[in-house]
C-alpha cells in the first residue's frame, strides 16, 4: 500500500506553480500525481481522502486581493463540498489526522499560515498564530537566497539537508508572529525549519537582500509540531535541474536540482511509515 | 446606506507600503516635510448589514489578526496631520472589490441582492508640517489618477468631523431607458459626413464615410431593410461596427494603402500595401527557400504566429503595444496591455498554454526637469505605473517575464511605448485536430466567456487610431483583472482538451464586434442577441455592449450538442459563460436586442468594403559623411560615463520585480553572472520539463537611428534581435520574428505637414525588414502597427522617433549548451566577431558628447554576417564558447565592461587587432555601434578549433581574460589608453536607475 503514495497538487483560482510542483513530485518518484483545482475539490469530483501528500503550490490566489491567500482561506473555512454537503475543511482536518504530509510553497505557505495549519503551536490547529505580510522593501522581488536548515527540526521534508539555495518570488513574505513568545516557542520546539542566511557568515540575518523581506528571526520556513506540515517562502520546485541555477554556466553542479530532495524526503517518509 | 470597514497596520507594525509612498514623496516630489505615511484600506459595502456581520467580515477575510486593526464606520486613525482618500470612479474595474464581494457571499452564506457591490480605496495618513497645496500635489501627482480615481484631501479636523457614512458608494447610477438603436442620417453633405465621423469618434475619413453612404443608398438594400423593419439609413450600431472594423487599429489602413514613394533622383515607385509587398512577401519567399524545412505553421491569419517547436509541439508568439491607454493611465494601460496580449496566443488555433512574456518599454527620462505639457504625466510616474501594471499582469498570471529592455528618448514624453509580447505552446494535434487551426461551424453557438461588460474601453480601437488630444475619452482606459483571466484560461484549456469547442478568439480592441465579426467569416454570418450579454451595471446601449473592450473575455464557438457540457463545466470552474447567439451562413451579421433586429450588415461589405487609402511618401536622403578623427581626452572617464547612460545602465530595479522563473523552465535568466546581476542578451527557456529542447527569446530596438535613416534603424533592430539570440545559443536556421512598428503619424495633412517624410521612413523600414528576412532566412510570423504616436495639444506637438521592435523566438537543441555573457576564467581568449566601421551617427557616444556624427550604423554585409552567426552557433553547439555578448548601445567598450564586471574578472585587449574599416582613433574603435558584432570567450584548448570555424570571417583575438579588477586596453599605437576598475565600472552602471 505504502509504496503507492500519491500526491495531489491543489491548483486553480490563481495558483501558477502547479505544473512544476507536480513535476517535482514525479521526479522524486511519486507514481500518482494529480493536479486538481479547488473548483473540482469543492464540486466533489476529487477528494483529499484519496491522496497521501498535499502540495499547495505558489501563485496569486484571488490575486492576493485581500492580502495573500486571505480570500482562499475564507473560502476553505466556510464552503461545503457540493456533492456531499460536507465542509471542505473536514477533508483537510481528516487528512492531517491520518498523519499525511502537507507542503505549502510561497502562496501555499501563506495559505497554511492563514488557515492556522502552521505553526499550530501547542497543537492549536486552525488558529492563526503568525502571518506573512508585505516585504520591508514594499516590493515583489525575484532573487535567489541562501538558506540554512535547522538540523534539530523534526520536519520530514528537510531530513539530512543542511542548506539550500533557492529563489524567492514574492511581495508578501515577511514572517511576523503575533508576539515574541510565539517566536520563542517556535525556536524552542525547533519549528523554525529554514532561515535566510548571510552567505559570508552563514548566520541567520536581517540584512537585505540576504533576508529578502525582513522576516522576524530570518524565518523562511516553519513546520507544525509534528514536522509533517511544512510551509516555506522559497521555491524548491523552481530548482529541479542544474540549468535552473542562476550560475549553472559557470559553476560545477549536480545534474539534479537541490529542490527535489524535499519531495523525495516526503516520499521516503510515506513509504517507510 | 453604505457601510465602511477600514483596515490598517497595528501601530507597532511597520507599514511598508506607507514607507514606500513616503520615500517617493520625498524623492520624486521633493516634499521633505512629510515625516511619516501610514495607510488604511477602505471597504465600502453597498448594502445594509448588521454590526455582527460587519465585525465578522472585518475580523475574517478583510483583516489579518496578527498585524491589522480595523474600524467600522469610524476613522481608522486619529493621529495625523493630513489624510488623502483615493477611490475608484464609478464603473472603473475594482479587482479587490470583486474579490471582497465574493468573500462576503462566502462568509455570510446568504443571498446578496443582485446589485450588491464592494468598493475599495486607500486612505493615506500623513504626518508632517506640509501645506495643503503640497498635500494636494502628493494626492494628484503621486497617489491618484483623476481620470479613473477620485481623490479627497482632509486636514485632521476636517476628516474627524466627517460623517463617513455620508460618502456614497461609487456605483454607476445610470437608470436611463435603453434606446435599442438610433438612426443616423447619412443623406447629408460631405461636410456633415465629416462632422458625423468626428462627433461620434468614428475616426473615418471622408472617402470611407462616402463608401458607407453609397452602401446605404443601394435601392435593393433599402427594400430589404424596409422589409426587416430597419431604417434605410444606418443604425448607430451598424455605423459603430463599421468604424471599429475599419479602424486603423484593426484594418491597418496605412500598411495596406497604395503609396507613391518618391526619392530624389529616382523614378517614383508605386507600392500597393507595405504589408503585402514587404512583410508577407518576405515570409513567403523565406518559406519557399526553406522548402521541406519550412517550420511556419500559421502566419498572419490568426491572433498570433505559430511555428513548429519539435515533432509534437508548436510555439505561438505575439507582441502588441498599449501606448495610448498607458499615456493616460500608466498602470491600467500597461496591465491591460500585458493581459490583453496574453489572450492573443491563448486565442490562437484551439488555444495555447502561455509560457513567457517579453516586454519592452520606451520612456522619456525619469529625471525630466522641465515643465510638462497639459495631460502629460511625469515620465517617472509613467515608468513606475507601467512597471507596476506589467508586474501585476505578468506575475499574477503566472507567466515568467523572461526578457526585455527599456529605451529612453525625450520624445517618448509625447507617448510612451509599451510593447508586451507573449509566447505560448500548443500540441500540434489536439483530439485529432490540428492545434494551430480553428473554424467555427454553421449553427455553433457564440459563447462569451470570462468577465462582464461595462463601458470600459469603448472606442479604444478608434481612439488609438488618432493622436492624443484634449478630448481623448476617459472611457478608453481599462484596468485588467489577471485573476478573472486566469480562472478563464484554466477553464478554457480544460474545455479545449475535452474537445468542447470548435473555435476561439479573444475580445480585445473592438470587443465582441471584432471577435464575432472575425469568427463569422468562417461561416459567413452570425446572429447576436445583445440583451443576453452579462453587464457590470445598467445603462449600456446595445452598440456599447457590442463595442465595449471590457477585458478578460474570450469568444468561443460551441456546437449545439456540446453546449450544456460547456456551460456546466464553466459553472463548476467559477467562470461565467453566456450563450449570445449563433454562427450562420446568411452572409450577414445580424444584431438583435430584446427580440428586435437593430442592425444587419453584409459580411462582404464589412470586411472588404473599405476603400484603399492613397498616400504620398517623400524621402530626402541625409548626407552621411565622416567628420574629422574623433578623439577622447580620457577614454576611461568616457566609458564610466557611458555606463551611466539611461540606455546602457542596469535595469535590475525593474527586472527583479518581475517573476522571471515561474514554470521552472528558466535556463538563461535576464540577470546573470557571479552576483546574478549582469545583463543577459537573450532568454533561454525550457517549456517542457521532461525535455532539454529550449526556446530562445530576444528583442532588437534602436529608435535613435531613425533620426538619420530608418532603413539602418530597422536593419539594426533586426540584426540585434538575431545576434542576441545567437549569443545565447539559438540556432540561426530556426528562428521566427515579429515586427512591431510604432510610428508618428505618416499621413500628410495641414496639421501634419511632414507626414509624407514619415511615410517614406516607414517604407524604408519595411524595405530593410524585407531585405534582412531574406538575407538571414528568417520569416516574420506576426506583427502589429501603431501609427499615431503623436501628442498634439495647443501649439505643442511631440512625435515619437519612428520605432520598430523586432521580437524573435529561436530554438536551441539542448539548453545545456546555452551560453551567458559573464567572463568565466582567467587566461581565456577574447575574440571580436564582425568588422568595426566608423559608425557613430546617433550613437550613445555621439549623443553623450553632443558630436556631429552622421554615419549611422547599419548591417553592411548581411550574407557574410549570417555565415558568421552559423559558425558561432556551431562553435557553441560543440562547447567551444565560454561566454558571448553582443555589441550594441555603446559599442565594444560597454560590452567588454559588462562582461568583466558580471564575471568579476578583468580583461586586457588590444584595439589595434580589431578588424576595422575607416576607423582612425581609439575612441572610434571603442564606441562605434557597428552592427553584427559580438565578443566571445574561448579557452585555450578550443582556440584552434574555433579559429578554423571562423576562417575567412572578420574575427580576431583581441585579448584575454585576466585575474583582478582591471579593464584595460592598448590603443592603435600600442600604448595603454584604458585602465579602469571593473568595480567602479559596475558601480557607475548600477547607479542611475537605483530607485
Amino acid at each position: 500500500m505504502a509504496h503507492k503514495a500519491s500526491a495531489i497538487v491543489m491548483a486553480g483560482n490563481g495558483t501558477n506553480c502547479e505544473v512544476e510542483s507536480a513535476h517535482a513530485c514525479k521526479t522524486a518518484g511519486f507514481q500518482k500525481v494529480d493536479i486538481v483545482t479547488v473548483w473540482e475539490l469543492l464540486d466533489g469530483e476529487y477528494s483529499l481522502d484519496n491522496y497521501d501528500f498535499l502540495v499547495l503550490p505558489g501563485g496569486f490566489l484571488d490575486g492576493d486581493d485581500l492580502g495573500s491567500a486571505k480570500a482562499q482561506a475564507n473560502r476553505l473555512l466556510h464552503t461545503s463540498v457540493k456533492k456531499t454537503g460536507q465542509p471542505v475543511l473536514d477533508q483537510f482536518k481528516h487528512f492531517i489526522s491520518e498523519h499525511k504530509l502537507v507542503l505549502g510553497i510561497c502562496n501555499g505557505f501563506q495559505l497554511l499560515v492563514k488557515l492556522g495549519l502552521v505553526p499550530a503551536l501547542e497543537g492549536k490547529y486552525m488558529e492563526q498564530q503568525a502571518t506573512l505580510t508585505f516585504n520591508d522593501s514594499g516590493r515583489f522581488e525575484d532573487r535567489w537566497v541562501d538558506l540554512q536548515v535547522n538540523r534539530q527540526s523534526n520536519c520530514v521534508f528537510t531530513k539530512d539537508v543542511e542548506s539550500l539555495y533557492l529563489p524567492v518570488r514574492h511581495g508578501e513574505g515577511k514572517f511576523v508572529a503575533s508576539d515574541k513568545s510565539v517566536i520563542d516557542t517556535l525556536k524552542a520546539g525547533n519549528q523554525i525549519v529554514l532561515n535566510y542566511v548571510d552567505p559570508d557568515t552563514n548566520e541567520p540575518t536581517q540584512k537585505y537582500p540576504y533576508n529578502p523581506n525582513g522576516s522576524q528571526s530570518a524565518i523562511a520556513g516553519v513546520c507544525d509540531p509534528t514536522g509533517r506540515i511544512f510551509g516555506l517562502m522559497p521555491h524548491p520546485e523552481a530548482y529541479l535541474h542544474r540549468t535552473n541555477h542562476p550560475r549553472w554556466t559557470r559553476e560545477k553542479l549536480p545534474e539534479e536540482g537541490a529542490g527535489v530532495i524535499l519531495f523525495r524526503n516526503a516520499l521516503e517518509y510515506l513509504t517507510s511509515r | 446606506m453604505p457601510e465602511r470597514i477600514y483596515v490598517g497596520m497595528k501601530p507597532h507594525h511597520r507599514d511598508a507600503i506607507g514607507e514606500r509612498v513616503r520615500n517617493r514623496i520625498v524623492n520624486d516630489l521633493g516634499i521633505g516635510l512629510i515625516s511619516s505615511v501610514r495607510t488604511a484600506a477602505i471597504y465600502t459595502l453597498n448594502g445594509a448589514f448588521a454590526m455582527s456581520e460587519l465585525t465578522s467580515l472585518a475580523e475574517g477575510p478583510f483583516s489579518d489578526p496578527i498585524i491589522h486593526d480595523f474600524s467600522i464606520n469610524s476613522s481608522f486613525s486619529k493621529t495625523f496631520d493630513w489624510m488623502i482618500e483615493v477611490g475608484f470612479r464609478p464603473g472603473v474595474t475594482d479587482n479587490v472589490g470583486r474579490t471582497a464581494k465574493e468573500a462576503v457571499a462566502v462568509l455570510l452564506k446568504k443571498d446578496l441582492p443582485e446589485d450588491f457591490s464592494v468598493h475599495t480605496g486607500t486612505q493615506y495618513f500623513l504626518e508632517g508640517n506640509a501645506t495643503r497645496a503640497q498635500v494636494e500635489r502628493v494626492a494628484r501627482e503621486l497617489l491618484a489618477n483623476e481620470l479613473i480615481q477620485t481623490v479627497r484631501v482632509f486636514s485632521q479636523n476636517e476628516w474627524l468631523e466627517q460623517d463617513t457614512a455620508s460618502f456614497p458608494a461609487p456605483v454607476v447610477t445610470d437608470t436611463h431607458e435603453i434606446e435599442p438603436y438610433r438612426e443616423v442620417n447619412l443623406n447629408v453633405s460631405d461636410d456633415d459626413l465629416a462632422r458625423i465621423s468626428k462627433e461620434n469618434v468614428l475616426v473615418l475619413s471622408l472617402a470611407e464615410m462616402k463608401a458607407i453612404q453609397a452602401y446605404y443608398q443601394d435601392a435593393e438594400r433599402i427594400r430589404i431593410r424596409s422589409e426587416q423593419k430597419l431604417p434605410a439609413n444606418p443604425t448607430n450600431i451598424e455605423l459603430e461596427i463599421l468604424a471599429q472594423t475599419w479602424s486603423e487599429h484593426c484594418k491597418h489602413k496605412i500598411f495596406n494603402a497604395k503609396i507613391t514613394y518618391r526619392e530624389t533622383g529616382r523614378d517614383p515607385q508605386s507600392i500597393s500595401s507595405l504589408f503585402k509587398v514587404y512583410i508577407k512577401k518576405a515570409t513567403e519567399k523565406v518559406r519557399e527557400a526553406k522548402g521541406d524545412g519550412d517550420y511556419c505553421l500559421s502566419v498572419f491569419v490568426d491572433n498570433a504566429g505559430v511555428v513548429r517547436f519539435n515533432d509534437e509541439w508548436a510555439v505561438v508568439f505575439k507582441a502588441e503595444t498599449h501606448n495610448s491607454p498607458s499615456a493616460l493611465d500608466p498602470y491600467g494601460g500597461a496591465l491591460t496591455g500585458i493581459v490583453g496580449v496574453n489572450r492573443d496566443p491563448f486565442g490562437t488555433g484551439l488555444g495555447s498554454r502561455l509560457i513567457a512574456n517579453t516586454d519592452v518599454f520606451c520612456f522619456a527620462s525619469p529625471f525630466h526637469k522641465e515643465a510638462l505639457p497639459p495631460r502629460i504625466l511625469h515620465p517617472k510616474r509613467v515608468l513606475e505605473g507601467v512597471r507596476e501594471g506589467v508586474e501585476h499582469g505578468g506575475n499574477k498570471s503566472g507567466i515568467p517575464t523572461v526578457n526585455g529592455t527599456i529605451v529612453f528618448d525625450e520624445r517618448f514624453l509625447g507617448k510612451p511605448l509599451v510593447y508586451c509580447g507573449t509566447l505560448g505552446i500548443m500540441p500540434l494535434e489536439i483530439n485529432n485536430r490540428k492545434g494551430y487551426e480553428k473554424k467555427a461551424n454553421v449553427n455553433d453557438h457564440i459563447l462569451m466567456v470570462g468577465g462582464r461588460i461595462g463601458k470600459d474601453g469603448i472606442h479604444g480601437a478608434t481612439f488609438s487610431s488618432e493622436p492624443l488630444h484634449e478630448g481623448s475619452p476617459a472611457t478608453a482606459v481599462q484596468i485588467g483583472d489577471p485573476i478573472t483571466q486566469k480562472r478563464m484560461t484554466d477553464f478554457l484549456l480544460k474545455a479545449r482538451d475535452l474537445n468542447l469547442y470548435s473555435a476561439i478568439t479573444d475580445n480585445g480592441a473592438g470587443g465582441l464586434s471584432s471577435s464575432v465579426g472575425e469568427m463569422a467569416e468562417d461561416t459567413g454570418g452570425a446572429i447576436v442577441h445583445l440583451d443576453r450579454a452579462p453587464l457590470k451595471y445598467h445603462g449600456l446601449e446595445p452598440w456599447e455592449i457590442f463595442l465595449s473592450e471590457a477585458q478578460e473575455r474570450m469568444t468561443v464557438a460551441v456546437s449545439p450538442e456540446k453546449l450544456t457540457q460547456f456551460i456546466e463545466l464553466a459553472k463548476e470552474w467559477n467562470v461565467e459563460a453566456t450563450d449570445l447567439g449563433e454562427f450562420t451562413d446568411s452572409g450577414h451579421l445580424e444584431l438583435y436586442y430584446e427580440g428586435h433586429i437593430i442592425g444587419r450588415l453584409a459580411m462582404e461589405f464589412l470586411h472588404d468594403g473599405l476603400p484603399q487609402m492613397q498616400l504620398e511618401a517623400v524621402w530626402n536622403p541625409p548626407e552621411q559623411k565622416p567628420s574629422g578623427p574623433l578623439r577622447s581626452e580620457d577614454i576611461g572617464q568616457d566609458l564610466l560615463k557611458m555606463l551611466q547612460r539611461l540606455n546602457i545602465c542596469s535595469k535590475e530595479y525593474v527586472v527583479r520585480q518581475y517573476d522571471h522563473e515561474v514554470q521552472a523552465g528558466s535556463v538563461v535568466k535576464p540577470l546573470t553572472g557571479v552576483k546574478n546581476d549582469g545583463p543577459s542578451d537573450a532568454a533561454v527557456v525550457r517549456p517542457l520539463l521532461d525535455s532539454f529542447e529550449g526556446l530562445v527569446v530576444s528583442n532588437g530596438i534602436v529608435p535613435r537611428y531613425s533620426d538619420i535613416d530608418t532603413y539602418a534603424m530597422a536593419a539594426s533592430a533586426f540584426d540585434e534581435a538575431v545576434r542576441n539570440a545567437v549569443c545565447a545559443g539559438a540556432n540561426p536556421d530556426h528562428m521566427a520574428a515579429l515586427d512591431n512598428f510604432c510610428w508618428c503619424d505618416p499621413v500628410k495633412t495641414d496639421t501634419n505637414p511632414d507626414g509624407d517624410y514619415k511615410l517614406a521612413q516607414l517604407v524604408r523600414a519595411n524595405q530593410a525588414l524585407y531585405d534582412m528576412c531574406l538575407h538571414y532566412g528568417i520569416p516574420l510570423v506576426s506583427g502589429k502597427d501603431s501609427m499615431k504616436n503623436d501628442y498634439h495639444i495647443g501649439t505643442t506637438r511631440i512625435s515619437i522617433p519612428p520605432t520598430l521592435l523586432v521580437s524573435l523566438v529561436g530554438t536551441i537543441e539542448d539548453v545545456r549548451k546555452a551560453v551567458t555573457m559573464d567572463l568565466k576564467s582567467p587566461e581565456n581568449m577574447l575574440y571580436i566577431l564582425g568588422t568595426t566601421y566608423r559608425e557613430l551617427g546617433a550613437s550613445e557616444y555621439a549623443l553623450m558628447r553632443d558630436l556631429d556624427e552622421s554615419v549611422v550604423p547599419t548591417v553592411r554585409n548581411p550574407k557574410k554576417t549570417f555565415r558568421m552567426y552559423r559558425m558561432l552557433h556551431t562553435a557553441i553547439s560543440q562547447g567551444f564558447v565560454r561566454a558571448a555578448h553582443d555589441l550594441s548601445d555603446g559599442g565594444l567598450g560597454v560590452a567588454l565592461a559588462e562582461m568583466s564586471f558580471s564575471g568579476e574578472l578583468g580583461a586586457q585587449i588590444h584595439l589595434a587587432r580589431i578588424p576595422h574599416n575607416e576607423c582612425t582613433t581609439d575612441a572610434e574603435l571603442l564606441f562605434s555601434e557597428s552592427q553584427a558584432r559580438m565578443i566571445v570567450e574561448i579557452s585555450e584548448e578550443h582556440q584552434s578549433d574555433f579559429e578554423s570555424l571562423m576562417n575567412n570571417l572578420p574575427v580576431a583575438q583581441i585579448g584575454k581574460v585576466v585575474k583582478g579588477d582591471r579593464i584595460a586596453a592598448t590603443g592603435i599605437d600600442g600604448t595603454e589608453i584604458l585602465n579602469i576598475s571593473r568595480i567602479e565600472a559596475k558601480n557607475s552602471w548600477k547607479s542611475t536607475l537605483n530607485f
